[in-house]
């Protein structure tokens, strides 16, 4: 079977959407921290500044894994790693 | 066939890092690139900011006013963010800390002054990541010793070592990925902005500024540093 340039580049592209589906998990996990934090706030305002800087860092960590599979996208989008 | 096919066609999206001229050592081509320019820039910045600073310390009056006010105010928070993590080790590594914090800080935000972001290069993030990675070690290796390395290896099992190990070597990838890949993230949203509607990218583009270089980068920054404070202390304390 011979495949030409262009079906390379379409699965490329197809498999650069599939992995940036990655964004789904950290977006639950940020969610998730952010709902834990304004449940923290609400039931002790007095530390909101802890607790705001302590989300930001959590989720900032989180949303790693998304950019891993944005990174992925971006491989395979225009470095072209398929391409014969 | 260009870079922007699977992009949009005719559209000029352009987020690379472009080659200005090349030069030749031991029989290699290389390359002076867009990020060695930011970066000269970004240093640049840095450099006059201390000696401006430096001039104004040196007459240092006993009430601050002006522009003594901003340094001690940059040196007081970031002492005070080193000590808040380290504790009793925060003063042999404040300096290390704040520098990479600046420095990390302004080259995030530079995308705000039309500047491609040095840290949108993994060449220039793989190197931060690796200088985290030898302070983990040196430090293990100096407070530990060598028995007290190797039993932390061999944690719960003799078997996870492998496992241990590779968690190490993970440490340095992931810190520099996740600072890269965040501000080439803001990168090519802006450049997919600019590019794409640029009918119609008049005033509201400043908000996603906001948002991808200040706050995301600033956010980045703090990240990166905690992280680093988190893993020294970790292998100082054991």
């Amino acid at each position: 079977m011979e495949f030409n340039t262009n079906f390379i580049l379409g699965c490329s592209a197809i498999g650069a959407g599939l992995a940036v589906i990655a964004g789904i998990g950290p977006g639950v996990g940020q969610g998730i921290a952010a709902g834990h934090a304004a449940a923290a706030v609400g039931r002790n305002p007095g530390a909101k500044s802890d607790i705001t800087s302590t989300m930001l860092l959590g989720q900032a960590v989180a949303e790693t894994t998304g950019l891993y599979g944005l990174l992925i996208a971006m491989l395979l989008l225009f470095v072209k790693p398929l391409m014969p | 066939m260009g870079q922007g096919i699977l992009l949009s066609q005719g559209a000029d999206v352009d987020f690379m890092i472009h080659g200005v001229f090349s030069y030749h050592l031991f029989g290699q081509e290389l390359w002076i690139t867009t990020t060695h320019i930011c970066l000269l820039i970004v240093l640049l910045v840095i450099v006059g900011f201390c000696i401006a600073a430096n001039r104004v310390m040196r007459h240092a009056s006993e009430v601050p006013d002006g522009f003594q006010n901003v340094v001690e105010l940059i040196v007081e928070k970031l002492d005070g963010m080193v000590e808040g993590v380290m504790g009793r080790n925060a003063a042999a590594f404040a300096n290390y800390i704040g520098t990479i914090f600046i420095f990390i800080l302004l080259s995030n935000i530079s995308g705000l002054f039309g500047l491609r972001p040095p840290t949108a290069d993994y060449g220039v993030t793989f190197p931060l990541g690796v200088m985290t990675f030898a302070i983990i070690h040196f430090n293990k290796f100096k407070h530990q010793k060598v028995s007290g390395v190797i039993k932390g290896l061999c944690e719960p099992w003799v078997f996870w070592a492998p496992i241990n190990i590779i968690g190490d070597l993970a440490v340095p990838v992931s810190l520099s990925l996740r600072l890269f890949a965040n501000v080439l993230s803001g990168t090519v949203m802006m450049a997919l902005v600019y590019a794409l509607l640029s009918r119609i990218a008049i005033i509201w583009p400043a908000a996603l500024h906001v948002y991808f270089d200040l706050f995301s980068g600033a956010i980045q920054t703090y990240v990166f540093c905690m992280l680093t404070m988190t893993y020294v202390n970790d292998a100082i304390e054991g």
